[in-house]
């Protein structure tokens, strides 16, 4: 039984750690697109038409293997978490068939005409129609968060006698306290990381000496987006989940802060330590005093409950991943601000263009807001632990009954090896597009 | 309510199977008659470009499933865990095969993608089939053994196979030969009807040839037809009472034996009209498949746990009568997005400019 847990849960963790690289390019680059498009409307200089739809390219292929991956997931809620779908799907069940019907069918008809129909339409209607894509992905966001926060903190449901879930309050799924400001941080995280690879791929030509004129615009408009974006990310929107987290799931607010013992006169807020589980104290800890009870209460001296404060079973199940992701997906966040600000000054100054190291920087930053990004859902599903609905349905009681470990673990190994072969095609392909440029998009 | 959702399901699997069905036929008519290279993109490009508009039917019909009957959707997933799973990754391969087959000049790599797309479209028509003959014959609900059920009455868990391939048992395993002759009807009916599909949307040389071979994969998919209704007939011996109990019902086999005849006369008829023919043939058989067996939409097997219906699998109603409203905003939404797609869609393949 214990075995069978620990597959599911691996199984479920590996397919949505690679699935979700490609969604939140899809949702943010959707934007940064249709944005592209407007310019060209406003000064019809042909070069943002070109961007438009060379960055619509690198869309298609991320949406494909989005596609392909996300399947997976609408599946494994029945393969896999049987029991879990049997007792909550008349009200998860809403929301994800609201993003099949309403979202997925908007984004993948209207990418479709955008592609392929740009001589059979005015400008004006295909900006509508990336305008209509970018409207999917969104809805798309919105709905399976809209999923996840009724996990994390369920709302307008009623719990029949046989343990099943039944909807008494439809709007309730909406007007979630935990939905809008883990959406909105979700959606800022993803137009971090598509302004990050537009920048990334404006410093590559920049440096590479090749379509240098694009390679301005793409660094330029990187920058701009990606300041914006990494700004709102730590404020309003992480502080606002923080809050959340600290009000709602007091627990797991001690386990990814790393506050073992409850402070009475105000909890610092750790910068680095390591967790050390057995002596349940942090390791080598660099931290500042009473910061953070200010940052969750505006009140230096305000009582954060500790670790000690929850009885072990209320815990969440892995505290050093939980831990280690929450505190290197808010130092990356940090960083990102520092980078682009600094980037952003030298634009301002007319110098970033030839400012080779920081081009350089910023090439290479790529990887690291879908590090963080990833370790931010991370932060939110280790918190959630040990339940799958908060509070109300334990993990290890939402497993298939009859699906045996043996059977969980080879097809564990088969999705690893899959999408091994589609990580490596993904990135021949998108190199493929990047080297061949913004200007080949005519043929 | 719980009637809407399903007859609303229903409607969009059969969407989905006319739809993507012809993608799937497509894929095993590349793989058994498009050697020119020419042919070779042209007919996956009958494919190619409408394969993911085609397949979101099938990702809301899941969610809606999943959303309306969370009962089936955990039973049956669970149960059939490991044939789903293999369904995932063909899904992939022939996802993949198609979108980026073009991405790369070289004729090596043109060779593997066809392959794969090929194979997995025959691979995943079989699985359909299989599918769709495992609710028709039953599973072992609650894994009885020995008169007690060993799982809540809802749970089950099919092996592959067993070592007869027997449908006749109380605990048959996904593939057995009843089930298997299910999924040949499935592969024809899907070749059939992507060669209509080939030779209404291309100029490819392969068209006239097509044309015979529909005839002959025609007659092929009237003997297992009546086949599989004799067998049928023994191994779930009430399996047709519906249609006697409510004559009504019998309009839609009544389609199905109509667009499978009227097919032997398609060398006559307007290409498009040949494709509309054998989408009613998919239609016909899948809507006469679930007439046959309503209300139940996982029979069981042995006489301990009932069979899943459509009222036992359901969702509360307070849901579904709310799910109701958005549910007829999203059709009508959907049947929008498709009419503005159809001008772009019109045509033949090869003498379109898709700026690609």
């Amino acid at each position: 039984m214990e075995d069978m847990l620990f597959y599911d849960r691996l199984q479920f963790a590996f397919t949505i750690t690679f699935h979700y690289i490609f969604p939140q390019l899809t949702m943010g680059l959707s934007l940064i697109i249709v944005y592209f498009k407007w310019k060209f409307l406003r000064n019809q200089i042909d070069k943002y038409n070109d961007a438009a739809k060379f960055l619509m390219k690198i869309f298609a292929i991320n949406f494909t293997i989005g596609v392909v991956t996300g399947i997976p997931m609408e599946f494994q809620f029945g393969t896999n978490w049987a029991k879990f779908s049997e007792l909550t799907g008349g009200i998860i069940g809403q929301t994800l068939a609201m993003e099949g019907l309403f979202s997925f069918f908007l984004e993948s008809s209207f990418l479709v005409l955008f592609i392929f129909g740009e001589k059979l339409m005015s400008q004006k209607m295909h900006l509508f129609v990336a305008f209509l894509v970018f409207l999917g992905s969104w809805a798309s966001g919105y709905l399976i968060l809209a999923t996840n926060a009724w996990m994390q903190h369920p709302v307008g449901y009623e719990i029949l006698e046989n343990g099943r879930y039944v909807l008494n309050n439809f709007g309730a799924l909406f007007s979630n306290p935990w939905l809008l400001p883990a959406f909105l941080h979700n959606q800022f995280a993803s137009l971090t990381t598509s302004a990050f690879v537009v920048a990334s791929i404006g410093a590559f030509y920049i440096l590479y000496g090749k379509y240098v004129d694009y390679g301005k615009m793409f660094l330029k408009t990187g920058v701009i987006f990606g300041l914006i974006a990494s700004v709102i990310l730590i404020f309003p929107t992480g502080d606002w989940n923080a809050k959340n987290v600290a009000k709602y799931q007091p627990a797991a607010f001690a386990a990814m802060e790393g506050i073992f013992e409850t402070e009475t006169a105000g909890s610092e807020i750790v910068l680095i330590g390591q967790p050390n589980m057995l002596e349940k104290k942090l390791d080598n800890k660099i931290a500042v005093p009473n910061v953070l009870s200010f940052l969750t209460y505006q009140d230096w001296n305000a009582e954060i409950a500790g670790m000690d404060k929850f009885k072990p079973d209320e815990l969440p199940d892995n505290i050093p991943l939980l831990y280690y992701s929450y505190h290197i997906m808010a130092g990356l966040g940090t960083i990102f601000i520092g980078i682009m600000g600094l980037a952003a000054f030298f634009l301002y100054r007319k110098k970033l263009f030839t400012f080779k190291p920081l081009l350089w920087v910023i090439m290479f930053l790529v990887p690291f807001p879908y590090i963080a990004n990833l370790l931010g859902w991370y932060v939110a599903e280790l918190g959630r632990q040990p339940y799958l609905v908060y509070g109300l349905l334990r993990t290890a009681d939402g497993i298939s009954p009859t699906v045996s470990s043996g059977n969980t673990l080879f097809t564990l190994m088969g999705f690893m090896a899959l999408y091994f072969l589609l990580g490596m095609l993904f990135l021949l392909l998108v190199g493929r597009v990047i080297n061949h440029g913004p200007e080949d998009v005519q043929h | 309510m719980e009637l809407f959702w399903y007859i609303l399901i229903a409607l969009f699997m059969a969407i989905f199977f006319v739809l993507d069905g012809y993608d799937f036929g497509v894929g095993i008519i590349h793989l058994f008659f498009a050697k020119e290279e020419r042919d070779k993109v042209v007919v996956a490009k009958a494919a190619g470009l409408f394969w993911d508009s085609n397949e979101v039917w099938l990702v809301a019909a899941g969610g809606m499933l999943f959303m309306a009957f969370p009962v089936l959707y955990a039973s049956a997933f669970s149960g059939f865990y490991l044939p789903l799973i293999m369904v995932l990754w063909l899904i992939i391969f022939r996802a993949i095969g198609l979108e980026f087959r073009n991405l790369l000049p070289y004729k090596m790599w043109h060779s593997l993608w066809d392959v794969s797309f090929g194979v997995s479209s025959l691979l995943l028509a079989l699985f359909f089939g299989i599918a769709l003959g495992n609710i028709a014959r039953g599973v072992n609900l609650g894994n009885v053994v020995d008169g007690v059920a060993t799982q809540e009455s809802i749970y089950f868990f099919l092996p592959l196979w067993t070592n007869d391939f027997s449908p006749f048992h109380s605990s048959p395993g996904v593939i057995d030969w009843f089930t298997i002759i299910i999924g040949l009807i499935s592969v024809l009916t899907l070749a059939i009807h992507g060669a209509a599909w080939i030779i209404h949307k291309t100029n490819a040389s392969i068209n006239e040839k097509l044309k015979t071979v529909i005839t002959r994969l025609n007659i092929a998919l009237v003997i297992l037809t009546f086949f599989s209704l004799f067998v049928w007939q023994l191994i779930v011996p009430n399996s047709l009472d519906n249609f006697f109990s409510t004559p009504l019902l019998m309009v839609f086999p009544l389609i199905y034996f109509a667009a499978l005849f009227g097919l032997f006369a398609h060398k006559k008829m307007k290409d498009v009209h040949r494709f509309y023919l054998t989408s009613l043939v998919i239609i016909g058989g899948i809507t006469s498949t679930l007439a046959s067996m309503f209300p139940v939409i996982m029979p069981s097997t042995n006489d301990v746990c009932e069979s899943l219906t459509i009222y036992n699998a359901s969702a509360a109603n307070e849901g579904l009568s709310v799910a109701f409203v958005w549910g007829i905003i999203g059709v009508v939404l959907a049947i929008i997005y498709f009419i503005a797609q159809k001008r772009f869609r019109s045509g033949k393949i090869d003498d379109m400019d898709y700026g690609h």
